[in-house]
C-alpha cells in the first residue's frame, strides 16, 4: 500500500487528487494533506509516505523551496515527488527537475494523466 | 468581432484574447467537462452597473503587472463546483468558492504561461474570491480590462485581464497587497 502526501493550498485540488489516487491501479493507503510547504515538511516529520504530489505556487513556502528542503534530507532523497502546477514554462519545469522533481503534471490535468505519471514511477 | 487595439509593447490584443480563450476552454473541457461558447470581446474600464454573484481575482507581477479575474452567477459557480468536485452543490459554500478560486488560478495561470513567453517571468498571487450582491469593481490608474465573455449552458461567465508594463524603478519590485511566492525571485 502506498501512503501519499498531497501539498496544495487549494482544498478543491486536494479533493480531486485524492479521488484520482483512489482510482489508480497502485493500491493507495493513507493520504495526508498539507496546504503549503511548511505544513508539508511538518507532515513528513510525522508520517512516512511513499509519494508526494506538490503544487508550486503556495503561500508561506512554495513548492520549489519545499522540494529543495525535502531533497536536502538523506531520508527523503529518493522519495518520488511529482509537481502538479499551473506553471508551464520550459524554464519552470527544468527548475523543478533540477531541484529533484521526479515528474511534472501541468494543471489542468485529467485523471488519466495523473495515473499515467504514477504508473511510470512505480 | 475583436476590437482593433494598438500593440501594447510586447503583447497584442488578439494574442491576449487567444491566450484567455485557449486557457478557459482547456480548463472547462479538461477538468469540468462543461461546454463553452466564447462571445464578443470588449474593453472595460469599470463596471457601469452593480454586479451580483461570484468574482475571483488573481494578481500578476513581474516586468508586467496586472490582474486576472473570473466572474459568474452564483448558480454557475455551483455548477462549476459540482463538475470539478463531482458532488452536488445547490448553494454557494466554502467548497464552491474554493472551486471558483482554483478554476481562476488554472485559467489565469495558463494565460500567464502564454504571456511569459513574450513578456518575461511573472508571479501569480493566491486568488481572492468575492461573493455577494450589488458590488462594483474598479481598477486603479484607470486601466482597461480585456473582457472575454462566454456562454456556459445558458449562463454567462466572464474572464478578464488587465496587464501593463511595470513602471516601478526596480522592475522586480512587487507591489504590496499581492503576496508573491519565492518563485518570482528570478
Amino acid at each position: 500500500m502506498l501512503d501519499v502526501l498531497i501539498v496544495d493550498d487549494s482544498a478543491a485540488i486536494r479533493k480531486i487528487l485524492q479521488r484520482v489516487l483512489r482510482q489508480a491501479e497502485i493500491p493507495i493507503g493513507a493520504v495526508y494533506e498539507a496546504s503549503d510547504g511548511v505544513e508539508g515538511l511538518e507532515m513528513l516529520k510525522k508520517q512516512t509516505v511513499g509519494l508526494i504530489l506538490s503544487d508550486i505556487n503556495m503561500p508561506n513556502m512554495d513548492g520549489l523551496e519545499f522540494l529543495t528542503k525535502v531533497r536536502a534530507e538523506q531520508a527523503w532523497k529518493s522519495l518520488p515527488i511529482v509537481m502538479v502546477s499551473t506553471e508551464g514554462t520550459h524554464a519552470k519545469v527544468l527548475e523543478a527537475v533540477e531541484r529533484g522533481a521526479s515528474g511534472y503534471v501541468r494543471k489542468p490535468f485529467t485523471a488519466e494523466q495523473i495515473k499515467e505519471k504514477l504508473a511510470g514511477l512505480f | 468581432m475583436t476590437p482593433q487595439i494598438d500593440v501594447k509593447d510586447g503583447i497584442s490584443q488578439p494574442e491576449l484574447v487567444t491566450a484567455i480563450e485557449g486557457a478557459t476552454n482547456e480548463v472547462f473541457s479538461t477538468m469540468l467537462n462543461l461546454p463553452l461558447v466564447a462571445g464578443s470581446v470588449f474593453l472595460e474600464k469599470e463596471e457601469k452597473t452593480p454586479a451580483s454573484g461570484v468574482l475571483s481575482l488573481i494578481g500578476l507581477a513581474g516586468a508586467w503587472v496586472g490582474t486576472g479575474s473570473l466572474s459568474c452567477s452564483a448558480s454557475l459557480a455551483c455548477k462549476i463546483a459540482s463538475h470539478l468536485l463531482m458532488a452536488k452543490y445547490d448553494a454557494v459554500s466554502e467548497d464552491v468558492l474554493d472551486s471558483v478560486a482554483e478554476v481562476t488560478n488554472m485559467i489565469i495561470g495558463n494565460v500567464k504561461t502564454h504571456l511569459e513567453n513574450r513578456l518575461g517571468g511573472m508571479g501569480l498571487s493566491t486568488p481572492t474570491v468575492i461573493y455577494g450582491r450589488n458590488f462594483q469593481t474598479r481598477g486603479t490608474k484607470n486601466r482597461e480590462w480585456t473582457v472575454v465573455p462566454f456562454d456556459c449552458e445558458g449562463e454567462r461567465l466572464c474572464v478578464q485581464v488587465c496587464i501593463v508594463p511595470n513602471t516601478d524603478a526596480d522592475a522586480k519590485a512587487i507591489r504590496s497587497g499581492f503576496p508573491v511566492p519565492h518563485v518570482l525571485n528570478v
